[in-house]
């Protein structure tokens, strides 16, 4: 058996219910390895290991009880399973910062509920993950607290927003995390780790408790180091809750995963608007390959088009920052977060959201404000929701002729700390493929298909039509029955 | 399209948001180039297609109206910076 904080989600989840491993010596070899990695990968803002702790002597107790046929109810899906939990996504009692240091002593009176499906499922909370503040970026550089370190280069960016969670999991500090996607924010980091990552259908899973960045973006989405393990935890997240307007009622399918890898009658689509020149080559070399290994397995491979892609970029940072300006109105110092006092309350207002937001926040509002402002409205944010609708007909077009899309995920592999400093252009295109998804509102799931000369991983994104998650994780799951990217280990 | 500092001055206005000289003069520069590659999308001839503000099919909520027990006051309060006779308290609103 391989070292217990190196264990899959099914793994554990089967060693747990069969009594061979019990959760406090699980959460006790994630705790060590997280003690032992923390100070060179940065992945946590909180750590939780007192109520790591008894969430696990509370899930032993349960096991052995059923074990022993006391407790004849059934057991929690993932009951022990240790887990992290991207900063934005709030746990009653815990400080949640959203990588600000407008929240830094932020407590929430209540909980996400897609935490709180997982609690209920049985999980062991074992800290808070470093994000971008407020999950704006793609390198985690953009947190308040520091960066993220990528497990595989550790002078390398994790990717972001959800950096923290990626590395994590890459780095074997915990079987799964959750974290949030409203342009990209867990596909690439997880393309940028070595992991695989999905952001679900917009509406699939409630964003009731996600601290709110561009509300017809935000995604709450999974990181784990297999597709199936990342289903597993689908099912749980994804559902209906009336205390999300957004939440959609759609029945939620039992994944079903099979050994057999064959991929027989699913069409397979590829833009070739997504492999343009600037992309890295062996991006485009492992993407090409991966298909190909999908298509041996028996998908057939269609070419699709998706013309309006080149202007998903322009329309995204226009639509997230005018969302984010709204958004982030609340950030007033008078019922929550930081005040920097004044005589008068307009100026301390301005002074609070001056000293409390980091440099990419202030951007993003500012753009925003312009994009929503007088004489420029119809112009910017208008044409910009227009413009969103013929990208989203790309989608529905194309998925009337293949069941999957397949891309890169990001153009490189990850790039430097530091690397794109104060040119935030150059940072907004590391979102160019990406993007797309959550402008149409699709699912998009991504996975290692593969490592640069340098030892990076590569990953591919599969995205799929509205609600159809299933196929992405059938595709994904093939390709790690018959490929072993996903289970390398970066040496640490 | 390149923002005068004044625009910069008054977006921040509008937004509430205090900078200092530097900042002023970085978002002008970063501003400018942001809404220059944006400008691309205003070659697009958009006429007859609605925007799309939800990917979501269109759909009310609706819920029953009744009572339910929310946040305690204590709690709601707990976050706050000034706390005065279980309200928030906030400097001078108007002169």
């Amino acid at each position: 058996m391989p070292e217990l904080n190196e264990l899959s989600v099914r793994q554990a989840v089967d060693a747990l219910r069969s009594g061979e491993i019990s959760s406090l010596d699980l959460t006790r070899a994630c705790l060590a390895r997280i003690d032992r990695l923390e100070p060179e990968v940065h992945a946590f803002l909180t750590r939780t290991s007192d109520l790591a702790l008894r969430q696990a002597e509370a899930a032993d107790r349960q096991l052995a009880a059923h074990r022993a046929g006391r407790d004849e109810s059934p057991l929690p899906p993932l009951l022990g399973l240790p887990l992290a939990v991207k900063d934005v996504l709030a746990l009653e009692g815990v400080r949640c910062t959203c990588g600000s240091k407008i929240l830094e002593n932020f407590i929430p009176p209540y909980t996400a509920t897609s935490v709180e499906r997982l609690l209920k499922a049985g999980v062991v909370v074992v800290g808070k993950t470093n994000t971008d503040e407020f999950a704006m970026g793609s390198s985690t550089e953009n947190s308040a607290y520091g960066p993220t370190h990528n497990p595989w280069n550790l002078d390398h960016v994790p990717g972001g927003s959800s950096g923290g969670s990626a590395a994590a999991v890459a780095s074997r500090m915990v079987p799964a995390a959750v974290g949030s996607d409203t342009g990209g924010s867990v596909r690439q980091p997880a393309s940028y780790c070595g992991v695989t990552g999905l952001k679900p259908t917009y509406g699939r899973v409630s964003r009731y408790g996600l601290v709110a960045y561009g509300s017809s973006l935000d995604a709450v989405g999974a990181f784990a180091r297999s597709a199936e393990d990342v289903a597993l935890l689908f099912e749980i997240i994804a559902g209906h809750d009336r205390r999300d307007a957004t939440s959609m009622d759609v029945a939620v399918p039992k994944i079903q995963l099979t050994p057999d890898p064959s991929l027989a009658g699913i069409r397979i689509g590829v833009p070739k608007e997504y492999f343009i020149a600037g992309i890295q080559p062996e991006v485009e070399a492992g993407v090409r390959r991966a298909i190909a290994q999908l298509e041996a397995l028996g998908a057939s491979v269609h070419e699709v088009s998706l013309p309006y892609t080149e202007y998903a970029l322009p329309v995204y940072y226009l639509i997230a920052p005018a969302e984010a300006s709204a958004n982030l109105a609340r950030y007033d110092g008078v019922r929550f977060g930081l005040r920097e006092p004044a005589a008068q309350i307009l100026d301390q207002y301005k002074r609070t959201r001056g000293a409390g937001f980091g440099p990419e926040v202030k951007r993003r509002i500012m753009l925003g404000t312009y994009a929503l402002s007088a004489g420029y409205y119809d112009a910017y944010y208008g044409q910009a929701q227009k413009v969103r609708t013929l990208i989203k007909r790309d989608f529905e077009q194309a998925f009337t002729q293949v069941d999957a899309i397949a891309t890169p995920v990001a153009p490189t592999t990850a790039f430097r700390i530091g690397e794109h400093g104060d040119d935030p252009l150059a940072m907004y295109l590391e979102d160019v493929f990406t993007l797309p998804t959550n402008l149409a509102g699709v699912p998009g799931l991504a996975f290692p298909v593969g490592f640069d000369e340098h030892g990076l991983p590569v990953g591919m994104q599969l995205m799929g039509a509205h609600f159809h998650e299933e196929i992405l994780f059938r595709l994904a799951h093939a390709y790690q029955q018959v490929t072993d990217w996903h289970q390398r280990i970066p040496i640490l | 399209m390149k923002l005068t500092l004044e625009e910069v001055q008054h977006i921040a206005e509008l937004a509430r948001l205090e900078l200092t000289p530097e900042e002023e003069e970085l978002y002008q520069q970063q501003l400018s180039a942001i809404l220059e590659y944006a400008a691309r999308l205003q070659q697009l001839d958009t006429t007859g297609i609605a925007p799309t503000a939800s990917v979501l099919p269109p759909h009310s909520v609706l819920r029953v109206d009744e009572v339910k027990p929310g946040l305690t006051t204590d709690a709601a309060l707990r976050n706050a910076p000034q706390v005065e006779q279980s309200q928030f308290r906030v400097p001078p609103v108007l002169e």
